[in-house]
């Protein structure tokens, strides 16, 4: 069986991804004093900023070539290096991502070449390390372009030293909240790890009284080059080609051992996690996650009859879907409707394998849009779905509860706060799910019953 | 308060866009390139036609590029409709790899089939993205081709991102709607009714004004473009007065109907109460009517009888805090300025994306001496100048909203998200009531400032 790609049509109706240089700003976000510019025109970046913001509720800095017509016609050389000054002297940053654009890659600029002069001409002053990441906008959803960001990153910072003990940790594009849970999980297993990229406090940066244009955190610059020599990789990213790994690229060129697992969503992710940091440091899981994994199971306990009622719609970056269906599977949830709308990758492959066993087949759909989505929603008595706020129409016309999940959440405050990983964030996360079923069935299910068994109704209800 | 990072400000091509009055009398520079690596706050001419037209409720709006164009723009602004709601969709063409190459036309021919075939609109409005420019797609052919087809309007924007900035966008918008209402014979004018421009009926605002000035006996052919739709626009030339709200996007339309259909405009604004008053009686003046005239009095009569003791309430809260702006268009911040001075409180910086010279003139007038006012300002002089100036609140969009927060300085979200309307009476009060709910929030006396 191979993943349904049923878009017989050629339009794309209300969009299930974004562009690859909106995924591409994240992980520079979470690098230790760093700025990001897009080679582009002035909208990509405002636009960028603009859904981000409204997600993460933080001022999102990012600058723009603010190419031209006649940088269109002549090359936007110039406007770069320009921005490059401008940004340089504005934010004095310690490493600056240059994304390019679709115009940029269209009309032939050559990033790379641009970085790499302008790197050497300026070598006597502090320049900051600069990483150039080809991201047109047409070469893949956001979901690629923040992986292919994190490989141009490796592959630009790391280099080879001397080896250390220290244990790579690289994450897909989660929310600030889960990337702090990760990070509490590795101290208590006491790991001393480089995690990759580091948004817990630059994208949910604490109130200061001094305000800082590049927030305080990220991974520092010399803890990235050092990746090349520790001791293993865990990345959280299974549904990833290879050439958009950077756990791979780490393997193959530095040696450092891959261990690629689906993220600590559910209670197997999580112990397959917690087994191989064992394995790793040789420390006992201590008994504080002991407990938090005893309460979990107590969790799928409770609520598991009132989630085998549920039938879910999940959509969203595939590295997100994998580890929710997981989720869905362990606990009775039926799988219903997968989709993504990045087009690449090994989602469709995991899924099956994930889905073989489920009584109800899963419709797995890759590169898709919400009127795919909600087509099939229809009519199937699906009655969850699970995404990002974009999948409100759902709810809107469907009357389809969606539990918020992932990037972006713009009707609701505090998407930068969403924790749903390791043994606490899932039971948060299973209780919510749990919660909108129990709610739906509070509210119809007295009616439900009088409808359908009370003999002497009238024949067309009032109310 | 002191800047922790002094040297953030030296950009010497930003000086010309800074003024301080009392201290620099040169004019300020504002229209002009936004500067690269600066990270300005505004975005491209897809953006300002997209702002423009989108609230034109039942056509289909296929954005032709790959998919980003379409993703940041979809459903994201707060225009209500009346009827239908085909507007809140978003199609693309999303072209990929192989697109780029061999070109989008055939791409862009099928979407079109399609969604003529689905949804049977009367016109569609294909707009073309940065690449489209590059690559040679023929828009104006194919849509050509396409609305004979098909037998509707399939309308191209050119609207290619690099090809200007927002206010260029917004021209563009306004051609293409010249194009929708165009009518090959002469039309009769209609005593009394007008349009109404530069109002994109968010949380029905427009909704408002065409019930303030129905009460006067005035009727609204349609606005441009809050909840307005093909059939609707196309009355447009039959009005005998043009009004305009948003100057920045609406002012060339406003000029070209004259120069066609010699429908006369007038400026007004429905922000604030004293804009509101303003604009109506000059509306009513315009028609001549003593029975317009003597109904516009009851109105503001009424409506200042309900809500003028309401911002009163709000002004004594709020008398001598300080406010600063960093709006699209000047317009708005002139406005605003008036509106905050309403409310007893004190502008003392002044900022728009796309200000035009005049507008930066009528700012000028209106603040007082020591108040900054800035053209296409950037994130660090916005927090420059807001401590600098003390501010107690900011109002901006949702870019802005952030980093206000961050300073611990209240905000106003003065965008085309907002989910309540801040137009006509009600609004002003709406606005007051803003004000007050983020300025004196007991949030504020927890933060270290």
């Amino acid at each position: 069986m191979n993943a349904q790609k049923d878009r017989v049509r050629n339009v794309n109706e209300n969009p299930c991804n974004m562009c690859m240089p909106l995924g591409a700003i994240v992980p520079f976000k979470g690098i230790e004093n760093a700025m990001v510019i897009i080679h582009g025109s002035q909208g990509c970046a405002t636009y960028m900023r603009r859904h981000m913001a409204e997600h993460f509720n933080e001022p999102i800095d990012v600058a723009s070539s603010s190419i031209t017509e006649k940088g269109t016609i002549y090359g936007g050389e110039a406007n770069l290096r320009q921005g490059l000054d401008n940004l340089i002297r504005l934010y004095n940053p310690r490493v600056v991502g240059i994304l390019s654009t679709c115009l940029a890659e269209t009309i032939g600029e050559d990033i790379v070449g641009t970085a790499s002069v302008y790197q050497q001409e300026k070598g006597h002053s502090p320049v900051p390390r600069l990483v150039p990441v080809p991201t047109p906008g047409y070469g893949g959803s956001h979901a690629e372009g923040y992986f292919k960001a994190l490989v141009s990153i490796v592959a630009t910072l790391c280099r080879k030293t001397r080896k250390h003990d220290g244990i790579n940790v690289i994450v897909p594009h989660i929310s600030p909240a889960d990337v702090r849970e990760i990070r509490r999980i590795l101290e208590l297993m006491k790991v001393n790890y480089t995690l990759l990229p580091d948004i817990a406090d630059t994208l949910d940066s604490p109130y200061t009284k001094v305000y800082k244009k590049i927030p305080a955190g990220g991974t520092p610059l010399e803890a990235i080059e050092a990746m090349a020599d520790a001791r293993a990789t865990i990345q959280f990213g299974e549904t990833m080609d290879d050439d958009l790994s950077p756990g791979n690229y780490l393997e193959s060129k530095y040696g450092v051992p891959l261990h690629n697992l689906p993220l600590p969503i559910g209670i197997e992710a999580c112990d397959r996690f917690l087994a191989l940091l064992q394995t790793l440091t040789l420390n006992p899981v201590p008994e504080v996650l002991q407990k938090e994994r005893g309460r979990l199971l107590d969790a799928m306990v409770d609520s598991h009859k009132y989630n085998r009622e549920g039938h879910a719609a999940v959509f969203g970056e595939p590295e997100t879907v994998y580890a929710i269906s997981r989720l869905l599977v362990e606990n009775g949830i039926a799988p219903a409707i997968l989709a993504t709308g990045s087009a690449k990758g090994h989602l469709p492959y995991l899924l099956q394998q994930l889905t073989a066993e489920c009584d109800e087949k899963a419709l797995i759909m890759m590169d898709s849009d919400f009127a795919d989505i909600r087509r099939h929603c229809a009519g199937k008595g699906i009655n969850l779905a699970i995404g990002s706020s974009d999948g409100r129409l759902l709810t809107e016309r469907e009357g389809i509860p969606l539990v918020r999940l992932g990037f972006p959440i713009h009707d609701r405050i505090g998407g930068q706060r969403i924790l749903s990983l390791g043994y606490t964030g899932t039971i948060m996360l299973l209780d919510q799910i749990t919660n909108t079923l129990l709610a739906a069935k509070y509210s119809h299910y007295r009616q439900d019953l009088y409808q359908r068994f009370y003999p002497d109704r009238p024949s067309s209800m009032e109310q | 308060m002191a800047m922790n990072q002094p040297d953030n400000f030296d950009i010497q091509e930003r000086q010309k866009s800074i003024r301080t009055k009392g201290r620099q009398s040169q004019p300020i520079n504002c229209q002009a390139d936004s500067i690269a690596g600066c990270v300005s706050q505004r975005a491209c001419v897809y953006c300002g036609a997209r702002v423009v037209l989108n609230p034109v409720t039942d056509a289909v709006h296929l954005v032709h590029g790959p998919i980003g164009c379409a993703s940041y723009t979809w459903d994201i602004r707060g225009s209500l409709s009346s009827g239908s709601d085909l507007f809140r969709y978003s199609f693309s063409t999303d072209l990929r790899e192989e697109d780029i190459i061999f070109g989008g036309e055939r791409k862009l021919t099928r979407c079109i089939d399609e969604l003529a075939e689905r949804y049977h609109p009367q016109v569609m409005l294909v707009y073309s993205t940065c690449i489209v420019g590059v690559i040679g797609d023929d828009l104006e052919a194919i849509c050509r081709k396409a609305s004979l087809q098909h037998g509707i309007k399939v309308i191209p924007v050119q609207s290619s991102g690099f090809s200007g900035n927002k206010s260029d966008g917004y021209r563009v918008a306004c051609e293409v709607l010249l194009r929708m209402i165009a009518t090959p014979e002469d039309v009769p004018r209609q005593a009394h009714h007008l349009n109404y421009l530069g109002d994109f009926n968010l949380a029905g605002e427009a909704w408002i004004i065409r019930g303030y000035l129905q009460e006067m006996g005035i009727h609204v052919n349609v606005a441009f473009t809050g909840d307005s739709s093909y059939e609707t626009l196309r009355t447009a030339p039959t009005a005998s007065l043009n009004i305009i709200q948003c100057a920045g996007s609406m002012g060339y339309m406003a000029k070209r109907m004259q120069e066609i259909y010699g429908i006369p405009f007038l400026n007004i604004s429905f922000l604030g109460l004293e804009d509101t008053v303003e604009s109506l009686r000059r509306i009513s003046a315009f028609f001549g009517d003593p029975l317009i005239a003597s109904r516009t009095e009851a109105l503001i009569q009424r409506e200042m009888a309900i809500y003028g003791p309401t911002i009163q309430n709000y002004r004594r809260r709020l008398q001598g805090k300080k406010a600063a702006i960093f709006v699209g268009g000047g317009f708005k911040a002139i406005s605003l300025i008036k509106q905050f001075r309403e409310l007893g409180m004190e502008v003392v910086m002044v900022g728009t994306q796309t200000g035009q010279p005049e507008e930066y003139d009528t700012i000028h007038q209106l603040v007082s001496d020591g108040t900054v006012v800035l053209d296409d300002a950037n994130p660090s002089e916005l927090e420059r100048f807001m401590l600098e100036q003390g501010a107690d609140l900011l109002v901006g969009g949702v870019k802005e909203r952030p980093l206000a927060f961050k300073l611990g300085r209240a905000f106003i979200d003065h965008n085309h998200e907002r989910k309540h309307p801040l137009s006509g009476f009600t609004g002003a009060a709406n606005f007051a009531r803003e004000v007050e709910e983020t300025v004196c929030s007991p949030v504020w006396k927890y933060l270290d400032k």
